[in-house]
């Protein structure tokens, strides 16, 4: 199935990838403008399913890498973007045919999507989470054996930097303060695959997935229910993620952050009106668990979203306040998540939790 | 004595206080030229009174002339963006996501500069006056009269949007300059369309402030006038000239501030009934609760603080319809032609106002125009309009525990039960003109909001140590009195992805202004 990302889709990718950001991706508000204007240039993207691709494809993964607060300053620019995909191609000795987003939740589902446009390249319906992680090596490339690097990052100046490294983590530890050193806020390309590679790796569907949400969110499907039904709707109707409830209702009563190595962790917590336990949100950039009372209801890789009660719209957790009126989205991960080697890089324990990996829906049962 | 007045699209009104005293209040109808509704609003509040101009001490205007302005394209000059930063930022240049009619009202041309700062300080690229030399020229011989200044990060350091502003004053002297980081936050679009609606309104501040300085000069009170702004402290006219956009949200603003002084409730929900609609907004500690999202004013993303608003279809114009077999209630509404369409004025349009009158809670307009209509049908809109408002305030509460309620506006006759989930209903004496009372106690303030590198006790003590002393010389420039000085935010937000500790700092200082402390 061949299917194009036109303007009119756009605005709902935004609000799905928010969702699936699960409190922490950044605003994709900017990457939006971005891709308004490159379609707006060179046409819609052709979004295809990884079926699609070729045992011999190259799909190059682009996105931006800093701090959320750093890229609402600075912006971005396409044609960095292409400096650091450009450079990976040098480097690889092969040409990109398509291109695939690392991180559907947040603002990387957008560049990918701009930078597509660009190149006149399809962009593969998938990406590397399912979902916002905070590290490089989070992704089910590399829990699938694809390596993060050779990869590139590009700043504003045509500084480029090409680097190689053993592991993902590696990749991850070098790249950040290079980041840092270019003002915070990078494109860069990595994870260079085959087309096989991607087909056994990716997580297929995420692309057209945030889009359905979206559309659902404001009310072009489904619009018979109310907002935060019409989000379980869009999230049930998806084999990818399947499992969605709403577990809880109700207002935030306290938000607690604290920063340690530039990582904001905290926990958000709600009160129902009918009194109960408190609930309560953890974070480490994006919301890794939730529990009422001391039971343990859904854990990170399983997708854990703070929503607007009155438009289902995810609240990011830089934006949690006291007095906000949530409904809390508990929903099942990709399967890709949830394997045993998976669980090492993106489960609890790759969050320094110390609680056992269980199913939201066992949790729930 | 302070006169607080109000100039709304379709009343002027006006208040005389003094201390915790409202003396006298007035509505006019609002005049096309603004000043002759005013000085009528005015003279009409000190006659009613009684007193003698000598003791007015101090004058202040609320008004929703710019926020109309803009959202109807209407008396907009056209603005040259320059923001300084390239080649960062270059993908998404000044006007972008702006909706095609506004952008094609205030575009007068862009220039990406170089220069810059990250988050750090450290520059992004080499700022050249030359470059700005260039696109001020441009915009010159474009014949274009005001430029606005944008520059990455810099609510952390103004000191080139500064340079820009006196290259435009030494080589294009008749150009006026709006800067971003006098308006905005962290935030670089945001930040920058606030400062390009504000270049676009300017021309249009020269005449109201010119209407405002006429109008009292005409009622002869020589003594000095404010204007309120967004978060409900005052302006100067100086300040009004130079910085419009700030009017924004005064409104709302005004109203809930009023309530709160007209009650002395200070956590409350605050139901404001208009004409068209019902806006309701949360006290929290007597200051209105800010909005937590980005506001869109005539389409345009800021990131203004507004207060919290939720307004829903309903006020005493809202058109009375049956559909099918039910009875709905507004959003339409017959707005300020009310006097010729309710029924009750002899017209033929039923309106909420109408229902109100038959069920007697309120006695204006000619009561036997309404005879024909049925008591099922008034029940029944009664039902829905008490419905409308039960809903609003259940979505808008913070806490499960019933809250109390104050109403305010024209239109509050149409409320008499208190909804579930309310403790007590306060209906206060004046309360038609909360927002002239609300214009009447406006405070002055000042926000700081910057990054700073925390790594340790001592430099978070020594950035809360900087922002509140820049805080409050800021209240202190304003007019305002160190006594009476509190800061009421100060808060570090850390930011995500960056090591070493890079922090937001925000703080906000508020104060009496110097010149009404007598009579407080």
């Amino acid at each position: 199935m061949t299917v194009e990302i036109g303007l009119d889709d756009i605005e709902d990718l935004a609000i799905g990838s928010a969702l699936l950001g699960t409190g922490g991706g950044g605003d994709p508000y900017i990457g939006s403008l971005l891709c308004r204007e490159a379609i707006g240039n060179f046409g819609p993207v052709r979004m295809i399913d990884v079926s699609q691709l070729a045992d011999d494809d190259a799909v190059f993964g682009a996105a931006a890498m800093g701090a959320p607060t750093v890229m609402i300053e600075k912006l971005y620019s396409i044609e960095d973007q292409d400096r650091a995909i450009r450079a990976l191609e040098r480097y690889m000795g092969r040409t990109a045919t398509a291109i695939t987003s690392l991180e559907i939740g947040g603002c990387n589902s957008m560049m990918p999507v701009a930078y597509a446009a660009m190149r006149g390249l399809p962009i593969v319906d998938g990406d590397g989470m399912g979902r916002a992680f905070p590290q490089l090596q989070m992704t089910s490339f590399n829990i699938g054996g694809v390596k993060c690097a050779p990869m590139t990052l590009a700043d504003e100046h045509g500084n480029v930097v090409v680097f190689e490294t053993d592991s993902g983590l590696k990749a991850e530890e070098l790249a950040r303060p290079l980041v840092a050193a270019m003002g915070a806020a990078a494109c860069m390309s990595c994870y260079p695959m085959t087309g096989s590679e991607a087909r056994s790796t990716l997580v297929p569907g995420t692309l057209s997935a945030a889009i359905a949400i979206g559309r659902a969110v404001s009310g072009k499907r489904h619009a018979d229910l109310a907002p935060v039904e019409r989000l379980l709707a869009a999230l049930r109707e998806l084999p990818l993620y399947g499992y969605a409830n709403c577990v809880f209702e109700g207002k935030i009563v306290e938000v607690e952050r604290v920063t340690r190595d530039g990582w904001v962790f905290g926990t958000c917590t709600m009160r129902a009106p009918e009194p109960s336990h408190d609930a309560v949100v953890t974070f480490q950039n994006e919301n890794l668990t939730f529990s009422i009372g001391t039971e343990l209801k859904c854990v990170v890789p399983d997708l854990v979203m703070i929503v607007d009660t009155e438009t289902a719209h995810a609240i990011p957790t830089e934006r949690l306040a006291y007095g906000q009126r949530v409904s809390v989205i508990a929903c099942s991960a990709p399967r890709q998540l949830t394997s045993q080697e998976a669980l090492d890089v993106v489960g609890p324990k790759g969050f320094g939790l110390d609680v056992p990996y269980t199913s939201v829906k066992s949790l729930l049962a | 004595m302070r006169v607080g007045v109000d100039v709304g699209g379709t009343n002027t009104d006006a208040a005389l206080i003094a201390g915790r005293e409202v003396i006298a209040s007035v509505k006019a109808p609002t005049s096309a030229d603004v000043g002759s509704g005013i000085v009528q609003a005015i003279r009409a509040v000190i006659e009613t009174a009684g007193v003698g101009k000598d003791s007015v001490t101090a004058v202040m205007i609320g008004t929703t002339h710019f926020t109309n302005a803009f959202v109807q394209r209407r008396d907009l000059a056209k603005v040259l963006a320059i923001r300084i930063g390239a080649p960062a930022s270059r993908g998404v240049p000044p006007f972008t996501g702006w909706p095609d009619d506004v952008r094609q009202a205030v575009f007068g041309g862009s220039a990406l500069v170089t220069g810059g700062f990250n988050y750090d300080g450290k520059p992004i690229s080499t700022f050249e006056p030359a470059q700005v030399i260039e696109a001020v020229r441009q915009g010159q011989a474009a014949g274009i009269s005001q430029v606005a200044v944008s520059c990455i990060f810099s609510q952390l350091n103004s000191e080139q949007e500064i340079r820009v502003a006196e290259i435009v004053a030494e080589v294009a002297p008749e150009l006026s300059v709006t800067l971003s980081s006098e308006l905005g936050r962290v935030g670089l679009l945001e930040r920058e369309n606030a400062a390009i609606m504000n270049a676009s309104l300017r021309p249009l501040a020269a005449v109201v402030a010119t209407a405002f300085a006429d109008a009292l000069r005409q009622l002869e009170l020589a003594c000095p006038w404010y204007v309120s702004q967004n978060d409900g402290t005052l302006m100067s006219a100086e300040r009004l000239r130079r910085h419009p956009v700030l009017t924004f949200a005064a409104g709302p603003t005004n109203s809930l501030r009023g309530a709160a002084w007209l009650t002395g409730q200070t956590d409350a929900i605050v139901i404001d009934v208009g004409g068209t609609t019902t806006d309701i907004g949360v006290l929290k500690g007597g200051f209105p609760r800010q909005s937590s999202v980005h506001v869109d004013i005539g389409g345009v993303r800021t990131n203004f603080r507004m207060p919290d608003i939720l307004s829903v279809g309903l006020g005493g114009g809202s058109i009375v319809r049956h559909v099918g077999d039910q009875v709905t209630v507004g959003p339409q509404s017959v707005g300020f032609r009310l006097r010729e369409e309710a029924l009750v004025f002899g017209g033929s349009t039923l309106t909420a106002s109408d229902i109100a009158i038959a069920s007697g809670w309120a006695d204006f307009g000619d009561r036997s125009l309404l005879s024909e209509l049925h008591e099922l049908d008034v029940a029944a809109a009664r039902k829905v309009m008490s419905d409308i408002v039960a809903d609003a305030v259940d979505r808008i509460k913070t806490t499960a525990d019933d809250v109390p309620v104050v109403l305010v506006g024209g239109g509050s006759m149409l409320i008499q039960e208190a909804p579930v989930g309310v403790s007590t209903l306060h209906r206060p004496d004046h309360a038609g003109v909360a927002n002239a009372i609300g214009a009447a106690i406006g405070q002055v303030s000042a926000d700081v909001d910057r990054i700073y590198m925390i790594a340790s006790t001592d430099d978070r003590e020594a950035a809360f140590a900087e922002v509140r002393q820049l805080a409050t010389q800021g209240v202190l420039d304003a007019g305002g009195l160190l006594s009476e000085l509190e800061i009421v935010d100060l808060e570090a937000i850390p930011i995500q992805y960056l090591p070493g500790g890079a922090t937001r700092v925000i703080c906000r200082a508020v104060s009496d202004l110097a010149s009404t402390e007598t009579d407080a």
